[in-house]
């Protein structure tokens, strides 16, 4: 079980948690300007990297906000937690390369 | 006239309880309004209780409130919709959204420890502490007084399935009754 701090609530098990994708990838300016290729880009692609990435989380069962989670694909090691208006934190890897 | 208790769904049921949903920025004028009216504080921290008389604040979220009142507020809930006409503000009577049980007894961290995940020992969990977190799996708010009393808030909904959960994990505790009354 993952336990996530929640940045008003503190740990909390992950089943109170609702899981929100990619952290960091902003609407487009002008949607109508984009190509079919770029539309579908913003919508259907995401990163999938091996260590290290971005996440958004919601605490749907506790206080209902949106927050940022910075945690390693690869051991789950939550790296850093912020606030949807934070900037992104600069965190190394937490495990082995 | 019928004996209104009578509307209760269980003996464990604390029935009528006034509830009301408070929601505004706590840096604002319409937040010093509403504290204003209700002679308590709008809790700053998860967790954190507030108290005047019967009324008590509970924490939800940094700008989401649960007024609970075992008084008659009827006429409290409409000041405090007049203190917050032209703030950007939220007052929403709730009463009867949540079914209240209370959970009594020596025993009575054990019984909920048997189905919720927030840390309940009391160096972690401390007296008079309201979290919002799941009993059985459901949404509950769980209100601790002290270590004896716990106040379980469900939506309305779940109050049926929380109650005979709640049976069901005292059951063990309870062994010189069985008979379910
Ligand atoms: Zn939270």
């Amino acid at each position: 079980m993952l336990q996530l701090k929640c940045p008003w609530c503190g740990p909390r098990d992950e089943t109170e948690y609702h899981y929100g994708g990619q952290a960091h990838v902003p609407y487009p300016e002008d949607p109508s300007a984009l190509t079919d290729q770029e539309w579908a880009q913003y919508l259907f692609f995401r990163d999938n990297p091996k260590g290290p990435f971005a996440e958004r989380w919601s605490h749907t069962i506790g206080c209902r906000r949106w927050f940022n989670v910075i945690r390693d694909t690869r051991t789950y090691e939550v790296l850093a937690v912020y606030t949807a208006t934070d900037p992104r934190p600069d965190v190394a890897s937490g495990g082995q390369a | 006239m019928a004996d209104l208790t009578l509307l209760r769904r269980s003996p464990l049921e604390t029935p009528f309880v006034s509830m009301a949903g408070l929601r505004v920025d706590p840096d604002s004028d319409g937040a010093r309004s509403i504290e204003g009216v209700l002679g308590a504080a709008l809790p700053r921290q998860c967790g954190v209780v507030t108290r005047n008389g019967a009324h008590s604040v509970l924490w939800l979220g940094p700008d989401e409130w649960l007024f609970v009142s075992e008084a008659e507020t009827r006429s409290l809930v409409a000041d405090l919709r007049a203190a917050t006409v032209d703030a950007h503000a939220a007052v929403v009577d709730l009463s009867a959204n949540r079914a209240v049980f209370e959970l009594a007894g020596v025993n009575a961290r054990k019984v909920l420890e048997k189905g919720c995940p927030v840390d309940l020992h009391p160096r972690v969990l401390a007296d008079d502490t309201a979290v919002s977190t799941t009993l059985a799996r459901v949404p509950v708010l769980l209100w601790k007084v002290d270590e004896t009393l716990f106040r379980i808030l469900p939506r309305s909904s779940f109050a049926p399935y929380v109650e005979s959960w709640l049976r069901d994990a005292m059951e063990e505790f309870a062994p010189w009754d069985q008979s379910g009354s």
